[in-house]
Order: structure tokens, then sequence, then C-alpha cells
């Protein structure tokens, strides 16, 4: 016989896990992507729902393990992620002129996905178990750990994973205490060496010149982005039109579903990269600052779990994944107000697509995780 | 770096993520920086060119404007059939695809070759017609297999029509597809480039040409919402175009048929001209062409036989044919001699038959001479020596003056572009004309010829029937125009030309009168006796006959001369003589004389003009034409 206060209890343990601040944030989130999956493309209404449903389930899965669980699967989700790196490199499928997926007979899968989760993961292990005893010497290890990933995404060439695998190990180097002896003359020398490509853009862009170590497809989207206009129906097209699409929204936009840019077919990727150019579209500068505010609440209300975390382990973990938001939010706004390449990386959780719903969801778990496990006083 | 205490490493982390906070608001302050200066600052820019996107104008081609005869029979008019077209550029391979639609639409090897032409001339986007007026059965059959052919489609368009073929086609001229000098001059002015946006035919030659502006019409728009594709989602408006306006000829088209008819199968020209309006009632040229071979771009083979033809019939003789006016210049050189005081009526010569300038003798035609020879006597029996001595006391630059304000050796204006000039000689066109000196200086000499019309002397048919048409009125000078209305194609409102008066010569009354007592008696007793016997109307004419060929003093015998040597036979005439209501002038090439070959002709059009006797044929050459003078 149930009684009342077993169902009580069962409920409290259902819901213990469930921090409700990020709770409310990420249902606003999501509840925006799905209004705006209502204008730009309504016949994936219920794909996204199962979606949701499955992000739900993993965030809460995540959630009601403790970060010691994760702590655990560090090393191993790293080595496989790396050997599967290997294995793309030597067997992999390709498609659209990158090397990106590992056929397994019964799945294909693209492992850079996975380095998303496991790269933070690993370097969060790494300073735990060297907590207390840490060196110089501990970040070369660090980020020799992150660059083997990161170099052979960048030889898929796979440029917006690699950036976003990139920033997700180098947040846990930065809050694990990297010196900003170290930090601020590599932010100088990139801020120094941007602002000479833009001044030097026409030299640069020439055709005749190669640019070492890179593809000729990523000299074209940064040529492109300097210039949209030297290539207005290729590449320069995406930048272009999502450009009008933002600004011809306005203040408040023209109305939901009354895009022209978007319903007109001018505005490529609609329902998935360029999503934010939709929001700009229908709902102008308001949509815009509405999902910055919520974004700015789901990092703050992440840097506080983060700052509050039990462990070494648990505070890199939160902290990067907290950012990885931040960088994905960053390159996708930037991409679509025409201010950075167009590198393929969804605004988070407003993008349509299964894995990086369903990743990110993860993430927001992990977080709630490390929320429940804090530090008591 | 080593931390040693829990405590303080945990001070050191809070301290990096207050830093990652920083770090993340200056990074979305960033952000939201672009979008407000996105769309706020620039935000009339980018709706602007969203709008651009999204709003396509559709050209809607007004109807061209008809052309009719002053009595409204329909010279040019518009008729829509279906064509199939091809856009080159959306095609792979022209030739396999032209082949594959050969297999059920009849393509012969001319539409092929009339297709390469028009490929040679357009640019690669235009879609250019193979095929035009199909059938019905040929547009089903090309409907079923539409989604094999991408590039090529059926449209329905206007087609402009010259219903009588080869009338007045001259006068009319005939539209063509807009070539590339053309579409260059469209669009240095812009409301023109936006007024021909789908506009493919332009007016080339005749009133097709000068009245391209009238005939148009506005160019409709249709505001259509695109999407990227560029296919459009709905109308938004729409601007209905104007048609054009229609032309109301003050030309006759059934006097016009029976003056190119009169020609039978000579080579020449006839100007008839309203005096007191300038309005022009036939304006002929032959050999004609059919201008409907030129309207869906004329094939290679026949452009090549018009264009290689001896008898050149692209040539509108009667605006650029400049032919010496031989003794139909005579009436004006008698005028000229009165207005300048330079001879009276009555005073006569004694005529030897010869008149010898320093060592040329310069002859008659008339061995022994005509006698004693007043003015009406000279125009009557075309007295050369009367002539020769005339334009000897006139001298050149007074003779030039004088012709000069009749029209001779200008352009009258008339309204169809192109108008040659002809040469009136004096001694400054000699020194503009020539380059050494020895060249440049004029003979004393060479004004004699000139008297009676030979020389450098050459003027366009319409120049001479326009300068009859002139003395017929008195010395009023009308410019000549073949349009009569403008009418507006919607609401019939007609715009008259009016007649425009270019200048009073002020020529005295018995001067004219003068002149007409010698025309009218030429048509009585003299050269133009044969042709105008029986008529029922008193017309007032002069013959003449221009040399092509100088044959140095031997007699002239027509049957000994190649057919393009022998003289251009000529013909002035205005009638009735009392009360002009039309003056012509006839030009015969290589006609002979112009009392047998010329006059015939004028004599069926003033008939019909006059009278509407309809004559049974080809105006007949009159061998027998008055042998003793027979030079004129």
């Amino acid at each position: 016989m149930i009684n009342l206060a077993d169902i009580r209890l069962g409920a409290l343990r259902l819901v213990r896990p469930i921090d409700p601040f990020l709770l409310v944030i990420t249902a606003a989130i999501i509840a925006v992507a799905t209004l705006m999956l209502g204008s730009s493309s309504p016949e994936r209404m219920n794909a996204h729902l199962v979606n949701v449903g499955v992000g739900v389930a993993v965030m809460w899965a995540m959630a009601s393990q403790p970060p010691q669980r994760l702590h655990s699967f560090a090393l191993p989700l790293y080595v496989v992620g790396v050997l599967l790196l290997i294995g793309v490199a030597l067997f992999g499928d390709v498609s659209k002129g990158a090397r990106r997926w590992l056929n397994l007979g019964v799945m294909r899968i693209q492992p850079s996905e996975l380095m998303k989760i496991a790269m933070p993961l690993m370097l969060a292990w790494y300073f735990q178990k060297r907590e207390g005893s840490l060196k110089v010497r501990d970040f070369f290890v660090a980020t020799l750990l992150l660059m083997v990933p990161v170099g052979l995404i960048i030889k898929q060439p796979d440029l917006g994973t690699s950036l976003l695998v990139l920033g997700a190990g180098f947040f846990v180097i930065f809050f694990a205490g990297l010196s900003w002896k170290l930090i601020i003359p590599v932010a100088v020398l990139g801020t120094a060496a941007i602002i000479a490509i833009i001044s030097y853009e026409s030299q640069i862009c020439a055709p005749e010149v190669a640019w070492p170590g890179l593809h000729d497809y990523q000299k074209h989207r940064v040529c492109t982005l300097l210039d949209p206009s030297s290539d207005p129906l290729g590449k320069g097209f995406h930048t272009i039109q999502s450009t009008i699409a933002v600004g011809s929204g306005g203040l408040v936009g023209k109305g939901w579903r009354q895009g022209t840019q978007t319903h007109l077919d001018f505005l490529p990727e609609r329902h998935t990269d360029f999503v934010l150019a939709v929001i700009s579209e229908e709902f102008g500068l308001a949509g815009v600052l509405l999902i910055v505010v919520l974004y700015c609440l789901l990092i703050g209300r992440g840097l506080m779990i983060a700052a509050n975390a039990a462990t070494l382990f648990g505070r890199l973990l939160a902290g990067s994944i907290t950012m990885i938001f931040f960088t994905y939010a960053f390159v996708n706004m930037g991409m679509v107000a025409g201010i950075l390449p167009v590198v393929g990386v969804p605004l988070p959780m407003v993008s349509y697509g299964g894995t990086a719903l369903v990743t990110l969801c993860l993430g927001v778990g992990i977080l709630m995780s490390v929320q429940q496990h804090r530090r008591r006083r | 770096m080593e931390f040693k205490a829990p405590e303080q490493e945990l001070s050191r982390f809070r301290a990096r993520v207050a830093a990652a906070a920083a770090f993340v608001l200056l990074g979305f302050g960033l952000i939201v920086a672009r979008y407000v200066y996105l769309q706020v600052l620039r935000y009339d820019y980018y709706a602007t060119r969203a709008e651009e996107n999204r709003i396509s104008l559709l050209p809607i081609v007004p109807n061209r404007g008809l052309i009719t005869d002053r009595n409204g029979v329909v010279l040019a008019r518009n008729y829509s059939a279906y064509t199939l077209e091809i856009t080159p550029s959306k095609v792979h391979n022209l030739d396999d695809t032209i082949d594959e639609l050969a297999e059920f639409i009849d393509i012969q090897p001319k539409d092929r070759r009339r297709f390469r032409k028009l490929l040679e001339e357009s640019k690669n986007f235009e879609s250019l017609p193979i095929r035009t007026r199909l059938t019905d059965e040929e547009v089903a059959r090309f409907i079923a297999r539409r989604y094999k052919f991408p590039g090529v489609d059926i449209k329905a368009r206007l087609f402009r029509q010259y219903p009588f073929g080869e009338l007045a086609s001259h006068a009319i001229g005939y539209i063509g597809r807009i070539n590339q000098k053309e579409m260059a001059k469209i669009e240095d002015d812009e409301d023109l480039a936006a007024n021909y946006r789908g506009t493919e035919h332009i007016g080339k030659t005749g009133l097709e040409q000068s009245y391209e502006k009238e005939l148009h019409g506005v160019t409709g728009f249709e505001q259509v919402e695109v999407d990227a594709s560029g296919r459009a989602v709905r109308s938004l408006a729409r601007t209905p175009p104007v048609p054009g306006n229609n032309l109301q000829l003050t030309m006759d088209s059934e006097l016009q048929r029976i003056a190119e008819q009169a020609f039978g199968n000579r080579r020449g020209s006839l100007v008839a001209i309203e005096p007191g309006t300038g309005g022009v009632l036939a304006l002929v040229s032959t050999p004609r062409f059919d201008p409907n071979l030129f309207v869906d771009g004329i094939t290679p083979d026949n452009w090549d036989v018009l264009n290689t033809s001896l008898d050149r019939p692209m040539i509108n003789r009667a605006l650029n044919g400049a032919y010496p006016p031989g003794s139909t210049f005579k009436p004006f050189m008698a005028l000229a001699a009165l207005e300048t005081g330079k001879r009276t009526p009555h005073q006569a010569i004694s005529d030897p038959g010869y008149f010898v300038f320093g060592n040329n003798t310069f002859r008659d035609d008339k061995v022994g001479g005509h006698g004693m020879v007043d003015m009406v006597k000279s125009i009557i029996v075309s007295c050369d020596t009367y002539y020769y001595l005339l334009a000897n006391d006139m001298g050149i630059d007074l003779i030039s003056e004088f012709m000069g304000k009749l029209g001779l050796g200008s352009r009258t204006g008339i309204d169809i572009d192109g108008e040659s000039t002809g040469v009136l000689p004096s001694q400054a066109w000699k020194k503009k004309r020539f380059k050494k000196p020895e060249q440049q200086k004029w003979y004393a000499g060479e004004t004699i010829s000139i008297g009676i019309g030979q020389g450098y002397n050459a003027y366009t048919p319409l120049q001479l029937a326009h300068a009859t048409a002139t003395i017929a009125a008195g010395g009023v000078m009308y410019k000549p125009h073949i349009v009569k209305y403008v009418v507006d194609a919607q609401n019939g409102a007609k715009r008259v030309i009016e007649p425009t008066p270019l200048a009073d010569l002020g020529f005295k009354p018995e001067n004219v009168e003068v002149i007409r007592k010698g025309m009218v008696g030429v048509i009585t007793s003299g050269t133009g006796a044969r042709a105008f016997a029986g008529a029922k109307y008193q017309a007032a004419g002069k013959t003449g006959t221009a040399q092509v060929f100088s044959l140095k003093g031997a007699k002239y015998k027509e049957s000994d001369t190649h057919e393009r040597l022998r003289d251009h036979a000529l013909f002035i005439a205005y009638a009735p003589a009392d009360n002009p209501k039309i003056a012509l002038a006839v030009l015969v090439e290589n006609g002979g004389f112009g009392a047998a070959a010329a006059a015939p002709i004028a004599r069926q059009v003033l008939d019909y003009y006059l009278l509407g006797i309809k004559p049974a044929g080809a105006a007949p050459e009159d061998p027998d034409a008055d042998p003793e003078h027979a030079h004129d």
C-alpha cells in the first residue's frame, strides 16, 4: 500500500537534484527555441519536442549523479575520444570536403562531438589529480592534452568544433590558475593579429596567397567575412543575407512569422545556425536582448555554482561547462551579425538539432549535479 | 606556483570566476553593440535592402501604337503569337537542345541561322526565339515535354505585322530586336532605360523609328514579392501600361499603292505633297522590301538578298537618293531670274542652238535652235540656250542663294530620320568639298550647266517635290510631314500635327503666274502633252532628263547605252494648276526621257487623286514621246 508520505518522499527524491533557477532559465530558452521553430520550420516541431524530452531526461539523469561518477569516466572517455579521432583521420568518411565521420558499421558517429564534453572532463580530472602540488609543468601537460584532439579536429578539417573544444579546454586551464603573464601577451598578440588581418585584407585575401596551416575553404570563410561583397552569391551570401535580416528587424521586429528574409528563403540555415537572424528579424533588438539576458542569467548561475563547488574537479568542470555556453553563444551571435566567420556553431539550446540540444542539456545536468553536491559551510 | 591552503586556492578560483564573468559581459557587450549598430543605427539601410530583396518590379510591355493611313486603313498592327524561346545561359549544349526540339517542332535551317544571328547580337541571359508563330498543336507538344528542357519556354508575345507587306515600306519602316548599340543608348538615359525594361523591339527605320517615342507607350509595372530563387510569390501592386499612340498619316494608302504600281519593276521614287499643308500624300521608293521579314530578326538569306541586290531595295530613294534635277530645274531658274530681276518675262533671246563660253560650246538638243524664246516658251520647249545665258548672267552664288531658300540642298525636316541634304553647288560648297586648291576654285563655265540642272546639282526627290509644292502654294513653304494625327489609343483623342509654315518666300504673284503658264504649257503643248492627253484637269509640270554618264559630245542614243548608264527620267508637277491640291516629283532611275518614263507615272497618280480613276497596270512607257524634244 502506498501512503502519501511515500509519494511525497519519492517526488522529493525526483525533484531534489533539480536546481530551480537553472531549470527556469533553461525552460525559458527552450521555449524561445520552440517559438522560433514554429516560425522557421514548423514541420520539425514533433522531432524538436522529442529532442526536448530526451534533453530533459538526460539533464535529470546527469543531475542525479554525483560529480564523482563523472570523475571516474573522465580518463576512459578522453582516451576513447582521441582513439576515435585517430580512427577518423585514418578511416573516416569524407563528406562536403571534410573527414569528420567514422562508420562503425551500425552507425556513423562524429567523434569530435564527444570531445566537447570529454575535453573539460579530462582536464578537470587532471588538475584534480594534481591538486595541492600544481606546478607550471602541469599547465604544459594540460595544454598538450588539449592540443592533441584539437589538432586532430582541425585536420579534418572542422574549424568550428575545434574552436569549441579549444575553448572548453582553455577555460579549465584558465580556472585552474594559468598565469596572467601568459594569458595577457597571447591575448594582445591575438588582437593585434586580428587587426592586422582586417587592415591587410586585400593583400592576404588575394587568390594566389596560401595561408600556412589553413585550408582554402577556411581562408575563404575568413576572407568573405572581411569582405562579403567579394562573393555575394557564394560564401558571402550567408553573411550578407543574415546581416540584412538582423538589420531590417529594427527595434521590435516584423512580427512572428512575418520575417521576409526568413520566409522568402533569403536566409540560409534559418532553423539551425542562423536562428538568431530569425529572432532578430521577427522580434528585433528586443528579441536579441532577451536572448542575451537569458544567457547572462544562465552563465551567471553556472559561475556561481562553480564558485561554490565542493571539489576542484567540480569547480573546474562547472566553470568550463558554463563558459562553453558563452563560447557557443558568442561565436554564433557574432557569425549571425557578420563579425565572425561562418563556422557552423549553433546558438546553444535555441538552434534546432538533437545532438547539440542533448549535449547542452547534459551540461546543464552536470551543473545541477555540482550544485547539488556543493560546499556546505 | 603551489597552493598551500585550500582557502587561498578557493579565493584565487573565485577571482578567476569574477574575471570570466567580466569577460562574458565584455563579450556580450560587444555583441549587443553590434546588434544595436545593425538594428538601430543602420536600420533604414538594411530595411531597404530587405525590401529590395523581397520586391521585384516586373515590366508590363505596352502595346505598340498602330499606324493607319489618312482614311484609317491599318498599315502596321500587332498580333499575339506563341514563340519557342531559349535562354542560352541556362542551356548546356545549344545545338543538342535545338536538335531535340526539332524532333517534335518544325525547326528549319533558316530558323537556326536566324537564331545564330540573334545570339551573336544579344547578351547570353536574354531569351531568344528559335521559332515564332507556333501552331496550337506545337504548343501542346512542347508543354508535354517541357520538363526535359530547362531554359526553353513558350511565350505569348505581341508581334508587329505590316498587313500590306511591301506597301509604303520605306515610309513606314520596320521594327526589329533592340541591338547592343541601341541598348547602350537607351541605358544612357535613366528614364528611357526604365521604360524599355522588357521591351525587345524598337523602330529601326521610317516612321517606326522617327515616332518611336509616340508608338512605344509607357511600360507598366507589376510589383511582386519574390523568394530567393526569384519566383513570384504574390502580386503587391500593379501599374498598368499606357499603350503607345496610334499614328494617322496624311498618306493615302490607295494613292500610294497606285503610285508604287505605276513604277512596275523600274527603280525610282515619287513624292506627292499637299501644297499649303506639307502633308505627304505618297512617298514611294522602288524596289520595295517586305518589312515583315525584319520583325522576328531577319534570316541571313533574306538579308543577303536585300543587301547585295544591285537594285539596292533598302535605300529610301525619296530621302536618300540625290539626283541631278535636269530640266525640272528650269522653272526654278526662271523664277529665280524674275525674283532677282535678272530677266523680265518678255525679254527674249534668239536661240542659235548653242551657247559659246570661252573655248566651250554648250549645245541645245534641238539642232538649229528654237528661234525667238521668251521665258514662258523657254519652259515649254525646255530651251537649254536660254538657261545657259541666264545662269551665266546670274552667277553661281545668286543661283545658290535662291535655290537654297527653296529648300534645295538642305534637309526638308520631314518626320522621317536620316534624310540626305543633296548637293546645292556654290563657291563655298566647292571650297569645302574639295581638298586641292585647283579643285576648290569655281569656274564660271561650271555655272553654265548648273542652269539646266546638270553639273554638281543633286537633289532628293523629296526636295524637288517640296520645292514644287512651294511654288504651287505661291511661295509659302510648309514642312513636309507624313503623320497627320497622333491618336491616343485609349480615348481616341487626336493630336493634330499642325502644318508648319517654314517660310513665306514672298514671291510676287505675277512672277509665280509666269512660271505656272510655262508649266501649264508643258502639259498642253510641250513635252508633257502626250502623257496628259485627254486629262480632265489642268496640270502644270516639267519633264527632265538627267545625265548619269557624260557622253563627251557624242549624240546620246538611248538604245546603245547600257541600262544602268541610261539617263534618269524626271517629272515635276502640280494640279489643278489654278488651285493646286497636289504637287509631286517623279524620278525613274535610268528611265531615259522624263516625258516617256516619268510623266506617265505622274498622270496615273494625278488621275487617281483628282478624279478617282484607277489605272489598269503600271504606267506605260511612251517610246514616241516627242522625239523633237527627246532630251527633255
